[in-house]
């Protein structure tokens, strides 16, 4: 189903207001669109108008020494990646880029959709997600009230951290206006160490070795036999070493000599390579190549390789996969299925601990299964009672996230 | 002046009932009814003021706090949760009106999982005492805040406790997995767990600093990390504030983050050398010590580009160290700052702001006119990596009017550093403390949004109820606000 959306554009925060106050009072909810990369992701849910933020983008703070950016909703990610890439920081929750999955790549995400999908990547272990550098925002709450919290400072524990509240909330709750954010110093260089050899299982424990040793490891990920960017053929455990080019050496050195047990081989990926590597796994390219449902299940890292063994016992038919965060992040491209394999999904991450979201599959799979990990009843009622706290009445991406809000 | 709210009356005219319904869901010991023994009570570790609690409850299990908070809730009586009592901003202070809810007996190490890099401990545990459970397999936790020794990890969520080391490893909340809490109506939730990232709303952030107003935290599953193959040390003199300031600038803009770098000034070097000598360059208007720690080769080849940044920002000395003994005297001075300005003058409150660091030498200036103005002296020790100040205003009890000057003081110097970009606490929390001077930081809409959190959460605000808001709304004067053309849109949802 396509339906014709009347966007508005908004210039400013008094806009917004004005919008949300007249989608109150005729009851006629809004979606929230910054570049539009991420429309597919979440519950089917259109509504009949969106709010754009393109026309709020800019960046209106940078302070290098401070570690700090400030910037408006709409500002394109890419913009503010090469900011501060002159200047030798990054963002370094690795925010991930949906085109790959979704197969559009003109569009170019935001730092405001960013931060509301709480975007991490393979550097997650290490140095967090969007919500570990989120210093503090302005945004418009479904009341279209103006409202902020946080700071521009590193340490801030003034009130409540609505920051944390903010990302992940896909927009059920403001609309983000500006945003400031922690930057942090690129690493001067990086490497890749691959362990080869292995099977699955040992593969996936490898890299939970390599997290309980003091190498310093920021990234763990392992790649199934075959499976792109490096197509080989064996499994391959992956583990990112950045730092001063004395540091990893030595700290790649090390961690090779205690991750050895027998049969397994060692290669190194260069710089260039390993950064490459790295932007396909943040954007899970091992698995966005092939048609059908995706799931992302996040479990502990012991249980991740456990998942899928639960998922082939139950004759799951997967068709790529792969691990990343120790193990602890599970990426899935199941056949075809009219729940996309919802139940068996569930049940096997239900058996462990964690959750699993629907990232990828039709609109009517979507507004059908529940995107989002169910919650118990508790909780559930609490989360709807947080959403009413920012918009009573449903105004702000109805159905996006949960079928009741 | 501080003000709570006045007690209830019709709360204190239960008491007898309230006890005896208590007495149905603990064990004798685990009621603190009488006076004198309530009395141990009657602060935190913001000393300033004291309330002597209708009843301290001690319970030992899920289902003791669960039941005390549905009784609480039925019975309309206010809860006060507290740890071990370290709060510095009065986040524990009882209420003379509601049931002070110790966790004292939440303490024990429930799993240490190595695998996945992580702990699950009860919430009376003490900080310190996770990272004494793991040493021996080379793991810790990382947030340190200067009371570990003593601090609960159930404090440290409630104040999003940070320390030394926030600047490179984070702030409580971000090394904590999961959370077991107690909500309001005695419901029992999970948030995270041993994996990461939330599966809705990020309650578990939401909690952690939300200083005991939304639940009470039965379990905390933290992240343990591999302790650093190797720790060193730098202790820097310069002849101004200005220029060690510079200095932690360009040591960050040359895109190193050290484990810890810390800046104390001339009043508080003395201070330290008259208490504990340790070394510090007496001459010097202000020392830096920034901890490197990692892989070996990488931390010898830091320490060599941070004394050449030194030397560069005109330091007077330099000083590198050699030996783990060499690099714990460097931090012995700052750990026993507070106690040594203590013979300076007989009492001190610490205030806890944080600026933009480049803001750091009008900000000394600016405080010490504040603390002029009154006849008071300021001491200063900083987490100066991050901009979290420590001023120590300096002031003797016994001087009539001094108490009141030292408040005066600490307000103004918490308002200079909101006027220029930055907030009212990095750590300690608002607590009553801060309560009153919420209104500089956020407007009107700000506050009533979060306020509206809270009752998302304690519809009848009965959960530490007088902290960190200035006002106390009730909920229902929320709940009218998207009233069009007479009715509310979706009627039918249950609201609270």
């Amino acid at each position: 189903m396509s339906v014709d959306l009347a966007t508005l554009e908004i210039c400013d925060a008094r806009e917004a207001v004005e919008a949300v106050r007249e989608a109150n009072a005729r009851n006629a909810p809004l979606a929230l669109v910054g570049g539009g990369t991420k429309r597919r992701l979440g519950r089917h849910a259109p509504q009949e108008r969106e709010l754009s933020t393109r026309a709020l983008a800019g960046v209106t703070l940078y302070e290098p020494e401070e570690l700090v950016l400030s910037a408006r909703a709409g500002t394109p990610l890419r913009e503010i990646e090469e900011l501060l890439d002159a200047h030798d920081q990054q963002l370094a929750f690795e925010p991930m880029d949906y085109a790959t999955l979704y197969g559009d790549t003109a569009k170019g995400a935001t730092i405001g959709g960013a931060i509301a999908v709480n975007a991490s990547g393979p550097r997650r272990i290490k140095a967090g997600a969007a919500r570990d550098h989120l210093l503090g925002f302005h945004c418009v709450t479904g009341r279209g009230e103006i409202v902020k919290s946080g700071g521009r400072v590193m340490k801030n524990v003034t009130g409540y951290d609505l920051s944390k509240l903010v990302c992940g909330s896909y927009g059920t709750l403001a609309l983000l206006t500006e945003v400031t954010l922690k930057a942090l110093p690129k690493a001067e260089t990086e490497q890749t160490l691959m362990v080869l050899g292995l099977d699955e299982a040992q593969s996936v424990a490898a890299l939970r070795r390599a997290s309980g040793t003091p190498n310093e490891v920021s990234s763990f990920a392992m790649l199934p036999a075959g499976a792109p960017p490096l197509g080989l053929a064996g499994h391959t455990a992956l583990l990112r070493i950045e730092g001063p080019e004395i540091s990893v050496v030595t700290r790649r050195d090390a961690l090779a000599a205690s991750l050895v047990t027998n049969g397994e081989r060692f290669e190194t990926l260069p710089e260039a390579q390993s950064r490459a590597l790295w932007r396909a796994v943040r954007d899970a390219a091992p698995v966005a190549c092939r048609p059908g449902p995706i799931w992302r299940l996040s479990v502990a890292p012991t249980d991740g390789f456990e998942a899928v063994e639960a998922l082939r016992r139950a004759g799951a038919p997967i068709l790529a996969h792969f691990y990343d965060w120790a193990g602890g992040l599970v990426w899935l491209g199941l056949d075809d299925a009219p729940d996309a394999h919802a139940a068996a999904v569930r049940a096997a991450v239900n058996a462990l601990g964690g959750h699993a979201a629907l990232i990828r599959a039709s609109e009517d799979i979507r507004r059908r299964v529940d995107v989002f990990h169910p919650q118990p009843a508790p909780l559930a009622a609490l989360t709807r009672r947080v959403k009413e706290s920012f918009d009573p009445a449903h105004v702000l991406e109805r159905g996006r996230m949960r079928e009741d809000f | 002046m501080l003000i709570m709210p006045a007690p209830e009356p019709e709360i204190l005219s239960r008491r007898d009932e309230l006890i005896a319904r208590l007495r149905d869901i603990l064990p004798a010991p685990n009621l603190i009814v009488d006076e004198t023994a309530r009395r141990a009570y009657e602060c935190d570790a913001f000393t300033m003021y004291r309330a002597l609690p209708l009843v301290v409850a001690l319970p030992e299990t899920v289902a003791q706090v669960s039941a005390i908070l549905s009784l609480a809730a039925e019975m309309n009586v206010k809860i006060v949760p507290r740890g071990a009592g370290t709060s510095l901003s009065g986040g524990s202070m009882p209420l003379e009106d509601g049931i002070l809810l110790g966790m004292s007996k939440f303490n024990r190490v429930l799993e240490i999982d190595y695998e996945n890099r992580c702990a699950r401990v009860q919430p009376g545990v003490q900080n310190l005492a996770i990272s004494r459970a793991v040493e021996g397999r080379g793991f810790y936790y990382a947030p340190d805040p200067s009371s570990q020794i003593a601090c609960s990890i159930g404090g440290n969520v409630a104040e999003n406790a940070g320390g030394v080391h926030c600047l490179k490893y984070g702030l409580t909340t971000n090394n904590i997995l999961g959370l077991e809490v107690v909500l309001m109506g005695g419901e029992v939730i999970r948030l995270g767990g041993k994996h990461l990232d939330s599966e809705a709303y990020d309650l578990l952030g939401l909690m952690t600093g939300s200083e005991g107003l939304l639940g009470v935290v039965t379990e905390v599953a933290v992240r343990i990390l591999q302790k650093p193959a190797v720790a060193r040390g730098l202790l820097v003199g310069f002849q101004s504030v200005a220029a060690g300031a510079r200095f932690v600038g360009a040591v960050i803009a040359r895109g190193i983050i050290p484990g810890g770098m810390e800046m104390m000034d001339q009043k508080t070097i003395h201070a330290v050398e008259r208490f504990q000598p340790c070394g510090y360059p007496r001459d010097a208007e202000a020392i830096v010590i920034v901890e490197l720690d990692g892989a070996q080769a990488e931390v010898d080849h830091l320490v060599g580009v941070v004394e050449n940044i030194a030397r560069a920002e005109g330091a007077t000395s330099t000083k590198i160290s050699h030996s783990e003994a060499e690099r714990l005297q460097f931090w012995a001075g700052r750990k026993n700052a507070f106690p040594a300005v203590s013979c300076i003058k007989p009492d001190y409150l610490c205030m806890d702001g944080t600026i933009p660091r480049a803001r750091l030498p009008e900000v000394l200036e600016g405080m010490d006119e504040i603390a002029k103005r009154e006849g008071l002296q300021v001491a200063n020790v900083f987490h100066a990596g991050d901009g979290n100040l420590h001023p120590l205003i300096l002031y003797d009890a016994s001087v009539p009017g001094d108490v009141e000057r030292a408040e005066r003081v600490g307000f103004d110097i918490l308002r200079l550093c909101v006027a220029v970009g930055g907030v009212l606490t990095g750590e300690h929390g608002v607590g009553v403390e801060k309560r009153d001077l919420m209104g500089e930081m956020f407007n009107e809409a700000d506050l009533e949004q979060q306020l509206r959190v809270k009752c998302a959460f304690d519809s009848m605000n009965r959960l530490n109820p007088g902290k960190v808001f200035p006002t106390l709304h009730r909920c229902a004067e929320f709940g009218m606000m998207h009233v069009s053309g007479g009715k509310t849109a979706f009627p039918d949802l249950p609201r609270f």
